[in-house]
């Protein structure tokens, strides 16, 4: 690896993104990403990369689309109203088979919501991140670190399918200071600009062109691709960590900045004599079915869904795996107010020892 | 010895414009100041949505087609990462007047080195006749049946005299394609705008006034003497900002 920083999680999916070949961002400014638009402004031209502040999400995803369709690691970030304006964008992108890496910093919602950290977003990344029904892969990091490892992958994912990544980390993660050990920097080529693009740096001398409308046979045959694609990565890329699941008799089920809460919970509940385990999704989509549907329901008495936001929103996904062999609670804090490790033991606790929530 | 034929840019099919409509002689002057300055193989059509769509079936060369209005940020990320194309945007007046009154405004000012070629026929053509903020006072649209009343709907939207108020643009005029000097003109208009942006001179934008027999519900030559007495008169034709020129 390269070398060891200090750095906030923002700021990590900013450098990492440099060192994974980005070299186009466009964004508008929004709370409680902005370290990430700073950062690139300064460090895109160091390496030869463009950076635009565009006048609305709106343009600043279409930015993004014009320069993906270049061949060029390309990327935008924002947080929950952001990102609503950027579904159009993204949209299109999956419309027009170009790969794209966005990043959601997540906030309190609905509306402006509150510019404090919150997990209210899962529903919208997960099932409708734009009109059309398509599907991005979904990351949720816990750390910087792991912030970062999974910027470096994300356009390796967006090319490989031709299709947008979606990186969704909550406002805490991206601004708490961690060390991370940064990934050596890849150079891309701008011969290396891929076949299907638009570029001519590669020697193309055909005409290229890219749409985001079909005629509709195409497009149907398009639509089932798509729907090919969504069940491939169920059998080859979904990532979860599983924690002290082996022997638990209760599983907490939780993500990002409620699962670095939650583990500490697990801890602390197994010093009493608790068995309680957890499991963590990495890729929200496609969500780790498996993990969920194959437990020992003759074992496990519950499962706990633990967000950061009021109703949970990934509870429904986990009780299409349980399928009512044991029930399955819900904890969580909103509309900014965090999850603390006294609210989320004591939930579990209350869960376990015969309380119903 | 000048040869009048097909630009290699336009592909050899059937217009899909209907009979009379100015847009594919728009698109037959872009590709030929394009073709003149040896740049067809260079050149990057971004194409908006209405009936500049209908590019996408002509158009031979290499063109990305996007979202309604934003062309100009879509521009702006193609040349952004690849400053040695000729990139440009051919929008319509509902495309760039209405939804994408921010995106051709921001791009305008931030100076991008692109054309943007705005095809103005004062209707929405592909939807049917809605009125568009290019619609004249008193004109008949699907969504003004008693004509535009400008108490409700406000006054038809002037984009070169708006565009020439910002400092970055180097160029920009209006033609209008009713008469033979008029598309003349276009013709040394575009490829002056062309060559200015292939000299990375920066931001350029070429309106083009035209018609739209089937929404205005009139013969083709009807629309060339309505364009002479209502269009021209409220959207002037001429050279609006050229800062060669001033130079």
């Amino acid at each position: 690896m390269g070398e060891k920083r200090f750095m906030k999680g923002n700021e990590a999916i900013a450098e990492a993104a440099v060192r994974a070949g980005c070299r186009f961002f466009a964004g508008y400014p929004i709370t409680p990403q902005n370290e990430i638009p700073e950062y690139l402004s300064r460090r895109l031209p160091e390496v030869g990369g463009a950076y635009v502040q565009g006048e609305s999400e709106v343009a600043s995803v279409n930015m993004v689309y014009g320069a993906a369709a270049m061949g060029t690691r390309s990327m935008t970030s924002s947080s929950g109203p952001g990102i609503s304006l950027k579904a159009e964008g993204i949209s299109y992108l999956a419309a027009a088979m170009l790969p794209a890496v966005i990043v959601n910093i997540s906030r309190g919602g609905p509306g402006l919501g509150s510019i404090q950290p919150a997990q209210s977003d899962y529903l919208q990344a997960t099932k409708a991140l734009g009109h059309g029904g398509f599907h991005a892969m979904v990351f949720a990091p816990n750390s910087a670190q792991e912030a970062a490892d999974i910027m470096y992958a994300a356009w390796d994912y967006a090319e490989r399918d031709r299709n947008p990544v979606l990186v969704l980390m909550d406002g805490c993660l991206g601004n708490i200071m961690e060390a991370v050990d940064l990934p050596p920097m890849r150079e891309i080529k701008p011969e290396d600009a891929p076949e299907w693009s638009l570029s001519r740096r590669n020697g193309r001398d055909y005409q290229g062109n890219i749409t985001p409308i079909y005629t509709e046979p195409i497009l149907e045959g398009i639509n089932a691709m798509a729907g090919e694609m969504y069940k491939a990565w169920e059998e080859d890329d979904v990532k979860v960590e599983e924690f002290m699941v082996e022997d638990a008799e209760y599983i907490i089920v939780a993500y990002g900045i409620a699962s670095r809460v939650s583990k500490e919970a697990v801890l602390n509940l197994r010093e009493k004599g608790f068995k309680v385990g957890l499991i963590r999704p990495i890729t929200l989509y496609p969500f780790p079915k498996k993990s969920i549907r194959n437990l020992d329901y003759d074992r496990v008495k519950g499962i706990i869904d633990i967000e950061m936001t009021i109703p949970a929103q990934m509870r429904e996904d986990i009780e299409l795996q349980v399928m009512g062999r044991c029930p399955v609670y819900e904890y969580g804090r909103s509309g900014g107010c965090l999850l603390d490790d006294d609210g989320v033991y004591d939930a579990i606790y209350e869960i376990i020892t015969g309380g119903d929530r | 010895m000048a040869v009048y034929k097909r630009p290699e840019l336009i592909a050899d099919a059937p217009s899909g414009y209907c009979p009379g409509c100015l847009h594919s002689l728009a698109t037959k002057l872009v590709a030929e100041a394009i073709e003149e300055l040896g740049q067809a193989d260079n050149a990057l059509n971004v194409i908006s949505v209405g009936c500049s769509a209908l590019n996408i079936l002509y158009w031979s060369g290499d063109f990305l087609s996007v979202a309604h209005g934003r062309a100009p940020a879509a521009a702006t990320g193609i040349k952004r990462t690849n400053p040695e194309r000729l990139v440009f945007a051919y929008q319509g007046d509902g495309d760039l007047a209405a939804i994408g009154l921010a995106e051709i405004m921001s791009a305008a000012n931030r100076g991008e080195n692109f054309t943007v070629v705005f095809a103005n026929n004062q209707t929405y053509g592909m939807t049917g006749g809605q009125m568009a903020p290019t619609t004249l006072i008193g004109q008949k649209t699907t969504t003004t049946v008693y004509g535009r009343d400008p108490q409700t709907t406000g006054y038809p939207m002037k984009m070169c005299e708006l565009i020439s108020t910002l400092e970055a643009p180097v160029y920009v005029a209006r033609f209008a394609l009713n008469s033979p000097k008029g598309v003349n003109d276009a013709r040394k208009g575009l490829k002056k705008a062309f060559r200015l942006q292939m000299e990375g001179k920066g931001f350029t934008f070429i309106e083009l006034l035209t018609n739209c027999p089937t929404n205005w519900k009139m013969t083709p030559l009807q629309t060339l003497e309505y364009m002479n007495t209502n269009t021209i008169p409220y959207f002037k034709p001429g050279v609006y900002k050229d800062k060669e020129a001033q130079a």
